[in-house]
């Protein structure tokens, strides 16, 4: 066994540990800010999953969209809602939790047996390693091409979306354009036009 | 143990089996799922579906790199998993806050407004 293969037996090792160990833990630490910054670095050790598969683009894509983006969005939105609410006490939450358990495990050793049990067509054909950033850019400009425009629809989408849902609400003034120097008259006389008020 | 690192040094991918990959993404997805049902925390039910995207990712690159090792579709698939994830992530967080401020609670157990 020559040092190559050790050392990626041993990365594995390691980021497979901080993997299950991390997700645990964003599922059953009380503190939700904890939680927070452990998937962070659930998503880091994803990332290098990827390094190890061969996919440099990809691992960036992941730590700067789910790392930069997701996990920072997470957090605002923490900040944000955080009051440190009492959660009253609701009945049969031990057995709920325990029967989700019992159901999820049941689907974890399923999913174990697939993938032991099956025959995997391995080794496929050769890796190109590398390459792999040149190949999805093809990909990306020629056979996915249609996806790839779908995808930035809907990112637009969403981004039209959150502003829509997340913004507090929006006032109109009464005043006629060219007016704006009546400082007063923008102060008062507004009327929200999407509020809770508005759409009783 | 000799018989096994001959058997690894003839593997022309690597130390690391396929099945490895498939399993911590299995135990991922399980993670998420039981965190989907069970946390009262509604941002927490956001992590915990993005713990279970991230569990598909790592099942689409593994299968691309070992099995598909020369077209690597499954990159592709996993770059447009994230665009979708990213996207979710934004409306979902957007719902979450318009939901606090209309009822001033992130407890799941609250949000029973659709209940008959």
């Amino acid at each position: 066994m020559n040092i190559a293969y050790s050392t990626e037996l041993i990365c594995f090792l390691i980021l497979s540990s901080i993997i299950v160990s991390g997700s645990l833990a964003v599922v059953l630490l009380e503190n939700i800010v904890y939680s927070a910054f452990l998937l962070g670095g659930v998503f880091m050790a994803v990332g290098g999953l990827y390094l190890l598969l061969n996919a440099s683009f990809v691992a960036a894509a992941q730590i700067l969209v789910y790392v930069g983006a997701v996990n920072v969005l997470i957090l605002f939105a923490i900040m944000l809602v955080n009051n440190k609410e009492k959660l009253e006490p609701i009945k049969g939450l031990k057995t709920r939790r325990f029967i989700s358990g019992a159901v999820c495990s049941g689907l974890l050793i399923l999913l174990l047996r697939v993938s032991i049990t099956t025959k995997w067509n391995i080794p496929g054909p050769k890796s190109i390693g590398e390459e792999a950033t040149e190949r999805i850019g093809e990909h990306l400009f020629t056979d996915y091409l249609l996806p790839f425009e779908l995808a930035s629809i809907l990112l637009l989408m969403a981004m039209i979306g959150a502003i829509v849902l997340a913004r507090r609400d929006i006032s109109i003034t009464s005043n006629k354009l060219g007016d704006f120097n009546n400082e007063k008259s923008l102060s008062d006389n507004k009327i929200p036009l999407l509020s809770e008020n508005s759409l009783k | 143990m000799k018989e096994l690192s001959i058997k690894m040094l003839e593997n022309p991918i690597g130390p690391v089996p396929l099945q490895a990959y498939l399993i911590v993404a299995a135990f991922l997805f399980c993670t998420g799922v039981w965190g989907l049902i069970n946390s009262r925390n509604a941002v927490r039910v956001l992590m915990s579906i993005e713990l279970m995207l991230n569990a598909v990712n790592v099942n689409l690159m593994s299968f691309s790199s070992y099995i598909d090792g020369s077209i690597i579709r499954g990159q592709v698939f996993s770059i447009f998993v994230i665009t979708v994830a990213a996207a979710e992530a934004a409306v979902g967080l957007a719902i979450l806050l318009s939901l606090y401020r209309n009822r001033v609670t992130i407890d799941m157990e609250n949000f029973n407004l659709l209940k008959w």
